[in-house]
């Protein structure tokens, strides 16, 4: 078995994940990366998507909607801006979300923003795809 | 002098009070623990973001620094955020902070600066509207919301930095109270806007000098941190709020049914004395009738 290390999941909430695990899966904003013991000190940001926490031979999958990932060669923080265990997803939750997306691409001011939340309206969408089989 | 039916219902209404002020007392106490746990679930969400925002700002220089921590470099236009409960009935919760907000309005119209006003809650709202109504730019209130979520704090600070980014002020002021025990709430002003980042030791050693490798680069990362650190300060001030008014409500409910159970000592006193005297005249009444015979 790997190495295990510390891994904290936190919303604002409440602290969800506190425990030694073997590897995560963070939906970085560049791009997904897995996060194992000894990685290198690395700052993310955290796009909505699905963390997998594995623990021998255990794996939880944990649903984010944004936030922000600080991961030290020891352990690894996940600043969640909501996050729910993937088996409490509200079906309702994330179609009001997406509709509230829309409707910040609509009142967008300038490019910029409606870039930024065009982007998010996508990842939302495309989250909503993998989680919630039609 | 009141009759003894008079007397007879003062008492009756005064523990029909004594009764609803109790049961006001131990809702509070239900309540404030609820709260309670819910400002401490809220705590490690905050102090994460303040190691965070400390490492992530000591390496990122002041002059890329964005504006929401930078400032704009003026002070002319101050923000106050008001934060108070939405109900009465808590001793002096609201008035504390109202009165904290005013004398901080004050000085600040004396020095010449433009004041804005922002309330949270329905108390604030109705003690400030008597001296700056004209002052008060918006308001927002929780009174449906049973629970305070992080989305409630989110929506206060999005609408904060939207007035930030529309250039409407420099410098802005959260005022809520800080929970400290039950019986002690302490009125406190925290500067939001520009952030006021504390690089505390604690945090320098968590970094223990480890260079970051940054997904996107530093200066991307902090411009999406501050607002949602904003998001976590008024959260944090909203919980504590939570957390301050029901103790302040169970030290107020506490006091009205002492003071009730007080009142109707004297009042029966009062009651049994008239009785008696009662007594007594309707028998010297009857003895001296006899006598007469």
């Amino acid at each position: 078995m790997a190495q295990a290390f510390k891994f904290e999941l936190v919303s604002p909430e409440r602290l969800l994940v506190s425990e030694d695990v073997e590897y995560v899966v963070i939906p970085g904003t560049e791009g997904e990366m897995t996060v194992m013991a000894n990685h290198a000190p690395t700052m993310t940001n955290i796009k909505p998507g699905v963390i997998t926490v594995a623990r021998e031979g255990r794996e939880d999958r944990y649903v984010v909607f944004g936030g922000f990932a600080d991961v030290l060669p020891d352990g690894c923080t996940l600043l969640a801006e909501s996050a729910m265990h993937v088996d409490d997803i509200d079906r309702e939750d994330v179609a009001r979300r997406i509709q509230e997306a829309r409707e910040d691409v609509e009142d967008a001011k300038d490019d910029e923003a409606r870039t930024k939340a065009e982007e998010f309206l996508a990842q939302l969408t495309t989250l909503e795809r993998a989680i919630l089989p039609a | 002098m009141a009759s003894l039916k008079d007397l007879r219902n003062r008492i009756a209404s005064v523990k029909a009070t004594q009764k609803i002020t109790k049961a006001m007392q131990m809702v509070a106490a239900a309540k404030l623990r609820r709260a309670q746990e819910a400002a401490e679930a809220a705590r490690p969400y905050a102090t994460r973001m303040g190691v965070v925002l400390a490492n992530v700002t000591s390496t990122v220089s002041g002059t890329d620094a964005p504006p929401l921590m930078a400032g704009t470099g003026k002070d002319d236009t101050h923000l106050l955020v008001v934060a108070t409960a939405e109900r009465g009935l808590c001793g002096g919760f609201n008035s504390q902070i109202a009165k904290l907000a005013r004398e901080h309005a004050r000085e600040l119209i004396a020095n010449g600066k433009q004041v804005k006003i922002l309330t949270v809650g329905k108390k604030g709202f109705d003690i400030l509207r008597r001296d700056f109504s004209e002052l008060i730019i918006d308001r927002v209130e929780l009174r449906e919301v049973k629970q305070i979520g992080f989305a409630n704090a989110d929506a206060i600070a999005r609408k904060v930095i939207g007035l930030f980014d529309e250039g409407q002020f420099d410098v802005c002021t959260l005022f809520y109270s800080e929970f400290k025990s039950v019986i002690s709430q302490v009125p406190t002003a925290l500067q939001i806007i520009p952030a006021a980042v504390s690089v505390d030791e604690e945090a320098e050693e968590v970094a223990g000098g480890a260079v970051y490798e940054y997904e996107p680069e530093a200066a991307a990362i902090l411009a999406d941190l501050i607002p949602r650190n904003i998001a976590v300060q008024v959260f944090r001030a909203l919980l504590e709020n939570a957390a301050g008014e029901m103790g302040a409500k169970m030290t107020a409910m506490d006091n009205a049914t002492r003071n009730a159970g007080d009142m109707i000592d004297k009042l029966s006193i009062t009651y049994n004395r008239q009785r008696q005297a009662q007594i007594t005249k309707e028998l010297i009444e009857i003895i001296s009738g006899a006598e007469a015979l």
